[in-house]
């Protein structure tokens, strides 16, 4: 696709090498692979933080009753919890799960994370556009989630913690939660999204203005892309939950009404500020995983991607029309049968690019001399889940249906196959392909396989079944249940099991690796790596591309 | 730091850092700018149940043999020591034709206590087409304590109605009040 003239890195006159102290580099640092580093880690953290929090979750949810909330409840609340304060408890738990898996885990991990390190090297740049400002955008990750972990210890309501959901709807989260829990979760959301939006500034800028001589536009990797047309959701959305969560914070504190409606206010225009966010949020966590998987589908199968421009313009338009979709999230809350049709066809209208892109994938495979490496069978169960999960979201736009499905599991089954099989394979699908780039080590194939298989069957096991159970009527973000669930949730919950020892194995593939995997080359991916990343050492040094690479024209 | 310190790469890495800046401002705007937005959308397409004024003059015929059944509720917010009850609380109405339903209001606390109603209507696509000429809600009510008082409405179903095919199957549309205190009541 691309070459590049002369070995760019490799004859600095001073050594491109030196890092500061421990304390300068990590705590100071301006490097966007070190920042990527720092967001990487952090998002493991959150992650497994979010996902012993949805553990807890799976065990009540096993059987129906309540087993243990109560005694949960205790040691939050004190040893006189009540019933109620167990299902506020509840609420905290679902609430928590979810805003750490989408503020803290996912966004910080393929944007910070595989944004900050990638994209300067793939457009040939030295570093981000504000290396400061990145710094900043990270540390402010930090505070944001000591806000939100804070608050599930100081009163919310009924007990301790926002027990509001992840979507923070009104009045729930203005008068029905009185107490500071919910204030600290919302400026948690303010400090996150401020983060983040510094952080599309600097990618924006980044790329538009320091691609390396050569790099044009159209010869973007397709991941670059992805985190351009991210970066301008990010922009755009993010302000608007910004100005949703100001305004609940003043309703709640200030004696404002703007979601009141016994007093001139609407809590449906929450509804609509927070959706309008919210469904391109859904593509903010995705659009970067589909960059990540259109890199690896094309190096493990030694073609360019079939049709490069149809894909990212593909994104565009995904970008574009998920602004005007947002109302498929509030099909249950009366509107006409001409809005709902409306709402119904413009959400089925993104299928398209998104079949664009799939179909994308399958063409550069098909003819391609396959390899099926660990970020490669990483990218297909992407493929192949999100596609599920694709079908569900279009059995759910029709306003009709939806009116049955709306706040089952059955939309639960829907978001967890888009994101907890869809983005966090390509998570994990990333992890692998760049990991002996990052690190300078091979990681193992084997557990990578083994971690892979068990994941892909544990997540399978957890959430295929709640689309029977959402098919049958059972409401999300309940503890209990009627005896007829109980089959499907107890297999749900052993889906669990089986997915936390592919993640145990995980871990044990990174530790072993990082001490004793095989120095990894340059490129150890082959001809089929193409992008700038390859042509330097691995790990990269730590100031790369000093005298700029100059990307030639070539066929592609 | 002048401005001549920085080379051309700084320049424009400052416009697009100021336009990607703008843009988040720009939407941050529009966030809030939907406050008023979203009202004066509500209140010109009768979305989400919000009814219609009309002035005393408002020239509409009725249309005779086309009656619907409206249904009154009425409701206090929680803690706000009022009686609120409509006298009927169900009628019926020739479209067009004007009716007048009368709510029955009794402060039940010793304090003298000011209260504004809100409303909507059920089903929400019949909003556009209620149209109200006279209504205890467009202003505020104090009642002193222990008064009881009785308060009109006087309103119409716009003939536009028959018109509508989203209301083509609306037998019956419901008003609804909630009263709310204007300042706060102490308890
Ligand atoms: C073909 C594309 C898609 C369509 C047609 C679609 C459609 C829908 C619809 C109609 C709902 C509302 C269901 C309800 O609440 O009753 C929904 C919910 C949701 N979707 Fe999708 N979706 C698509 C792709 C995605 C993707 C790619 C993601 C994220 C990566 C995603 C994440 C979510 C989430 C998180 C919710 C639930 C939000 C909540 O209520 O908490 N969807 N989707
Ligand atoms: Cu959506």
């Amino acid at each position: 696709m691309t070459t590049i003239a002369a070995d760019a890195h490799a004859h600095d006159h001073h050594d491109a090498d030196h890092k500061p102290a421990f304390f300068a580099r990590w705590f100071m640092s301006t490097n966007h692979k070190d920042i990527g580093t720092l967001y990487l880690i952090f998002a493991i953290i959150a992650g497994v933080i979010g996902g012993f929090i949805s553990g807890l979750m799976r065990i009540e949810l096993a059987e129906p009753g309540i087993q243990y909330l109560q005694t949960w409840a205790q040691i939050m609340d004190g040893p006189d919890a009540t019933l109620d304060q167990a299902y506020h408890l509840w609420n905290v738990l679902i609430t928590a799960h979810g805003l750490i898996m989408v503020f803290f885990m996912v966004m910080p991990a393929i944007i910070g994370g595989f944004g900050n390190w990638f994209v300067p090297i793939m457009i040939g740049a030295p570093d981000m556009a504000f290396p400061r400002m990145n710094n900043i955008s990270f540390w402010l990750l930090i505070p944001a989630f000591m806000l939100l972990l804070g608050s599930t210890f100081v009163p919310g309501g009924l007990g301790n913690g926002a027990g509001t959901g992840w979507t923070v709807y009104a009045p729930l989260s203005t008068s029905g939660s009185p107490g500071p829990a919910v204030d600290m979760a919302i400026l948690s959301l303010h400090i996150a999204g401020a983060s983040s939006i510094l952080g599309a500034i600097n990618f924006i800028t980044t790329i538009f203005n320091m691609r390396a001589p050569g790099m044009t536009l159209h010869k973007m990797p397709l991941f670059v892309w992805s985190v351009l047309v991210t970066a301008f959701l990010l922009l755009l959305a993010l302000p608007v939950l910004a100005a949703a969560i100001t305004m609940l914070l003043t309703d709640r504190n200030f004696g404002t009404v703007f979601y009141d409606g016994l007093r001139g206010g609407d809590p449906e225009l929450y509804q609509h500020l927070f959706w309008f966010f919210g469904h391109p949020e859904v593509y903010i966590m995705i659009l970067p995983g589909f960059g990540i998987v259109s890199q690896i589908v094309s190096t493990f199968s030694r073609k360019p991607v079939f049709g490069y421009l149809g894909m990212a313009y593909a994104m565009v338009a995904i970008g574009v029309v998920g602004f005007i979709v947002w109302a498929h999230h509030m099909f249950t809350t009366g509107m006409s049968v001409n809005v709902k049709m409306y709402f119904t066809a413009a959400t089925m209208v993104i299928a398209v690019p998104t079949g664009v892109k799939i179909f994308s994938w399958i063409a550069t495979m098909w003819g391609g001399s396959l390899s099926f490496k660990t970020p490669m069978v990483w990218a297909l169960g992407f493929i192949f889940m999100f596609t599920v999960g694709g079908v569900t979201g279009v059995v759910l736009a029709n306003g009709g249906v939806d009116d049955v499905l709306h706040d089952t599991y059955y939309v639960v089954a829907h978001f967890h196959y888009v994101l907890s099989l869809g983005a966090v394979f390509a998570l994990f699908a990333g992890f692998y392909y760049w990991f002996p780039k990052m690190t300078g080590r091979m990681y193992s194939e084997l557990l990578g396989q083994l971690h892979f298989w068990i994941f892909f069957i544990g997540v399978n096991v957890l959430f295929f079944p709640m689309h029977f159970v959402g098919l049958s009527g059972m409401p999300r973000r309940y503890p209990d249940y009627p005896e007829a669930f109980a089959y499907w949730n107890s297999i749900a919950s052993q889906g669990y099991n089986i997915l936390i020892i592919g993640v145990a194995i995980w871990f044990v593939n990174i530790f072993w690796s990082l001490f004793a995997g095989k120095k990894a080359e340059g490129n150890p991916w082959g001809e089929g790596a193409t992008t700038l990343e390859w042509t330097l050492s691995s790990p990269p040094p730590y100031h790369q591309f000093e005298t700029l690479p100059v990307i030639e024209d070539a066929h592609h | 730091m002048t401005s001549s310190t920085f080379t051309d790469l700084d320049r424009r890495k400052r416009k697009t850092m100021m336009i990607g800046a703008a843009f988040a401002l720009g939407s941050l705007g529009l966030g809030f700018a939907s406050v008023p937005l979203y009202r004066v959308f509500c209140q010109v397409t009768g979305f989400n149940g919000t009814t219609q004024r009309a002035d005393a003059s408002a020239a509409v015929l009725p249309v005779s043999g086309r009656v619907l059944s409206i249904r009154f509720d009425a409701n206090v917010s929680p803690g706000m020591p009022w009686e609120f009850y409509p006298e009927h609380s169900t009628d019926t109405v020739t479209v067009g034709a004007r009716d007048m339903a009368i709510f029955v209001a009794k402060n039940l606390s010793d304090k003298p206590i000011s209260g504004s109603a809100v409303f909507n209507v059920t089903p929400t696509q019949a909003g556009a087409y209620f149209t109200k000429i006279q209504c205890f809600c467009f202003t505020e009510q104090t009642l002193q304590p222990g008064q009881e008082v009785r308060m009109p409405v006087l309103y119409y179903v716009d003939p536009k109605i028959l018109d509508d095919p989203d209301n083509k199957d609306v037998e019956e549309i419901t008003l609804s009040y909630t009263f709310n205190p204007v300042e706060k009541v102490e308890e």
